[in-house]
């Protein structure tokens, strides 16, 4: 079986697209025949063929792009015996052979594409290198420390060779190396004036141009590695050496950020917070929480410690119903709007930032179907495609600063809301039950509370029933 | 007036044959067609015909990975076999690349025109062979080598009679294309035959497009006009009339050879194919455009003539195209199975004679490639 790879049809062209086939498998095709018609970049281009029999196989579908020396189709020829089976080179074949396994024919002149065949290293005889021509003059010497430039000419030279007698399958990526084993640089001027802005050592670069050269496209890859390692660096602290001005980063606020450091100072300045914490024992609610997992209701969706604070902020909500409240300032002077309703705001950190989606009528949702609207809220923010209509309207948040292990905090209220309620970490500690000191979960609940709605009291009413809930999960059922 | 410019129906263009295949009488120029018999006139068909199926065996070989490049003649074969048959073996030929036909006349075998195509030589054959140059690559470098070597033809049958320059009197046939006439060697060229009345004969083979560039961008004015501005005679010519270019050219060369300068033809025909293997026609011009040269097919109207008054039968024609099939098959065959060059030929051409330090290091690139533990039997059969 003879397989033809995609030449090169043009000068220089690296792949092609498969325009049309106009032999299938099993079809006779003789020398020259038109089999294929094919796009460049250049011209649409009908390929004929080179060898005649029987089409064994199309290894491209049509609309498919191929690079070039790349297999075409193959050709069981007329008068050849019947195909071996294709011989698959085990590991040990790769590994020992000196040879391309996979053609047994010569390739064709053009078209193997721009990779090399593998130069091996031909053996020397163990007799001494020629001796240097007489002359008087002095003459390359080969073959002695691989350092001296007469080492140097012999490896180019035997290189040189080498290429020479494959043909002209002198290719693209055998001449970096020759160019590599000169040690000398090539480069346009245009290409030098860039890497030299950019402070890039060319020497330092690999160039993949046609004759080895180093392309534009070179010393920016060469470039984003640099950087890239650089960002890796664990070398944060910048040394003492340099101008102050290199040594801190300036960042321009925007977007989110921008956005959130709006929201904060209107909320810090105009609402005066009252921040109050709670401890609490919130045993129950991990024993409660372990048997929601396990239950068969809750098969497939992820529930935890928040669900049941979120389910107890709504139900402490509607017995102190001032915390689901806005502070409204109107043509008739201010008012406090309660809000019969909860949409309930989860503060979560996103690609873009700090964003805080909120659960609408979150009141009407069943535990089962508030722990969904958590994990959606959650995915969505994640992916960071929470949407605008996502964050608005809400009444009442909630912030778990508790995933990273902190206890508690002083949150500060999200604007046009009255309350927050921050959610610190469970861990288990010491506590007194029935005067003895047993292990149990505690967490810390802390809230922050607009003064101007909310009294002392208010919020401490507040915060107890939360903490009442926490403690004892099965209070919800009342 | 560009559309008529260069159609080769206006009244300036010498045509012997009609692309219906009718033989017109001209009073100049019959007389150097007189000795055309019909075994002459099949010889050119075969030419023409031969020089069209290798054409599309190198576009194909082209195309399936076996040649780099390949420059495609098709549809100028009357202007190449034309001219080319109206040269003594004793003239030199200075070819751009597309000269298929031009070196078939010459002698030069064609699976040897494919060696600079497949990258293995600089030139394919040996130029002193033949009198016929090689392939030059860059447009219009060839132009002022011409002129060149007829100056020397010059020097060299200074004090010949009239006689003796008819009988065996030297001449150059400069190949060139419509785009290089835009060049300014070929200015230079023209100037300096000018001057010194040179033995050349300028033939342009004017294919209505260079690449994509149509004529009458090139130049607003017949190319054989130009001529009359350097001071010697131009002559537009039908390029697809194999008799009236070879009339033309015979008229040429007898005329540079009494020593009465050079003569610009403009043969006007139509390249019916791509500029080269890397070219796509279809991107710059219409079909409309190719379909009207169709009709002026140099070979068809040769058949036409031949068939008309009987001067070939069906036999001949068969026999054309099998000895065609055969050819391809050779070309093939040989193609695929030239040698690759080694480093140690490339001492060869480096001096025309021994040259110490070259024979020097020959020697000493021979000593080191027998150093390695491979055989060169070994690394051919590699």
């Amino acid at each position: 079986m003879s397989t033809f790879n995609l030449p090169d049809v043009g000068e220089g062209l690296t792949e092609a697209e498969i325009v049309s086939w106009k032999v299938k498998p099993g079809d006779t095709v003789a020398i020259n025949q038109v089999f294929a018609e094919i796009e460049t970049a250049k011209s649409l281009v009908e390929l004929p063929s080179p060898y005649a029999g029987v089409v064994r196989e199309l290894h491209a579908a049509e609309g498919e792009t191929l690079a070039v020396g790349a297999p075409l189709f193959s050709v069981d020829e007329v008068g050849s015996k019947p195909a071996p089976m294709p011989h698959v080179p085990d590991v040990e074949d790769i590994a020992t052979s000196d040879t391309p396994v996979a053609s047994e024919m010569p390739g064709p002149l053009v078209g193997s594409g721009p990779k090399a065949d593998a130069v091996k290293r031909r053996a020397r005889v163990s007799r001494p290198a020629p001796a240097p021509a007489t002359s008087g003059r002095p003459a390359p010497a080969p073959a002695a420390a691989p350092t001296t430039p007469a080492a140097l000419a012999d490896t180019i030279s035997r290189r040189a060779t080498e290429l020479g007698a494959a043909g002209t399958r002198l290719t693209a990526a055998a001449k970096p190396a020759v160019a590599a084993l000169v040690n000398r640089v090539l480069a346009k001027p245009p290409v030098r004036k860039v890497a030299k802005e950019l402070g890039v050592d060319l020497t330092q670069v690999i160039g993949t141009g046609g004759a080895g050269e180093i392309t534009r496209e070179d010393v920016f890859s060469y470039q984003a590695q640099r950087e890239a390692e650089r960002d890796a660096a664990p070398t944060f602290w910048s040394s003492s050496d340099k101008e102050l001005d290199n040594r801190i980063i300036r960042t321009p606020v925007r977007g989110v950020r921008k956005a959130t450091a709006k929201a904060m100072v209107d909320s810090a300045f105009t609402a005066p917070h009252v921040s109050i914490f709670v401890d609490v024992d919130a045993s129950r609610t991990m024993e409660y929480v372990a048997r929601l997992k396990k239950s068969r209701d809750f098969e497939g969706i992820r529930v935890s410690p928040l669900l049941v604070l979120a389910k107890a902020v709504i139900w402490a909500a509607a017995r102190n119903p001032s915390v689901n409240a806005s502070w409204v300032e109107t043509e008739n002077g201010a008012e406090i709007q309660v809000k019969h309703f909860m949409n309930l705001g989860i503060a979560a950190a996103t690609p873009r930032g700090l964003m805080v989606p909120n659960i609408k009528e979150a009141q009407d949702l069943s535990m089962r179907e508030l722990a969904i609207a958590l994990n959606d809220l959650a995915e969505t923010a994640r992916a960071g495609k929470t949407s605008p209509a996502d964050m608005n309207g809400g009444t009442l948040t909630v912030t778990n600063i508790g995933v990273l292990g902190i206890d508690t905090g002083t949150p500060i209220i999200n604007p046009g809301e009255v309350a927050i309620v921050a959610f610190g970490t469970i861990r288990q500690k010491p506590w007194v039950v029935d005067g003895e000191v047993v292990p149990r979960w505690i967490t810390t609940l802390g809230g922050s509370f607009d003064h101007r709605v909310v009294d002392g009291d208010l919020s401490a009413r507040f915060m107890a029933d939360v903490a009442a809930i926490m403690e004892e999960p099965a209070l919800l059922l009342d | 007036m560009t559309q008529t410019m260069h159609e080769p129906s206006d009244e300036t263009l010498i045509q012997l044959l009609t692309p219906e295949g009718e033989r017109l009488s001209h009073a100049e120029y019959d007389s150097y067609v007189q000795d055309v018999d019909a075994e002459m006139l099949r010889g050119f068909y075969r030419d023409m015909a031969l020089t069209r199926r290798f054409d599309q065996e190198a576009t194909a070989l082209q195309r399936q990975g076996q040649l780099a490049l390949w420059v495609p003649l098709r549809g100028q074969e009357a202007a190449q076999i034309g001219s080319g048959r109206a040269t003594r073996p004793s003239d030199y030929i200075f070819p751009t690349y597309r000269e298929h036909g031009v070196a078939l006349t010459r002698n030069v075998d064609f699976p040897q025109m494919l060696r600079v195509f497949r990258g293995i030589s600089n030139g394919g054959w040996d130029p002193r062979e033949n009198n016929f140059h090689m392939y030059t690559m860059v447009l219009a470098a060839q132009m002022p080598h011409a002129t060149g070597y007829a100056m020397g033809i010059q020097r060299d049958q200074a004090g010949w009679d009239a006689k003796r320059l008819e009988q065996e009197g030297e001449a150059v046939v400069a190949y060139f294309g419509d785009g290089s006439s835009t060049e300014g060697d070929v200015h230079e060229s023209m100037v300096f035959a000018a001057s010194f009345n040179a033995p050349v004969v300028f033939f342009c083979q004017n294919n209505q497009w260079a690449i994509s560039v149509p004529f009458h961008v090139q130049s607003k004015v017949p190319l054989a006009d130009r001529a009359a501005g350097y001071g010697f005679p131009g002559i537009r010519v039908d390029g697809n009339d194999v008799l009236a270019v070879l009339a033309v050219t015979r008229w040429a060369l007898e005329r540079a050879r009494r020593g009465e300068g050079p003569v610009l033809i403009e043969a006007v025909t139509y390249r019916m194919s791509a500029h080269t293997t890397a070219d796509d026609p279809t991107k710059y011009r219409l079909s409309a455009d190719e379909e009207a040269w169709v009709g002026r097919d140099p070979i068809s109207r040769l058949e036409k003539y031949l068939i008309d008054n009987n001067l070939a039968d069906e036999a001949f024609f068969a026999q054309v195209i099998e000895d065609g099939h055969e050819m391809a098959n050779r070309v093939r065959e040989e193609a695929m199975a030239f040698p690759d060059p080694t480093l140690a030929q490339s001492f060869a051409n480096v001096y025309a004679e021994a040259h110490p330090l070259i024979q020097e290091e020959l020697k000493w690139h021979l000593e080191y490639e027998a150093g390695f533990a491979e055989t060169a039997e070994e690394e051919a059969a590699r």
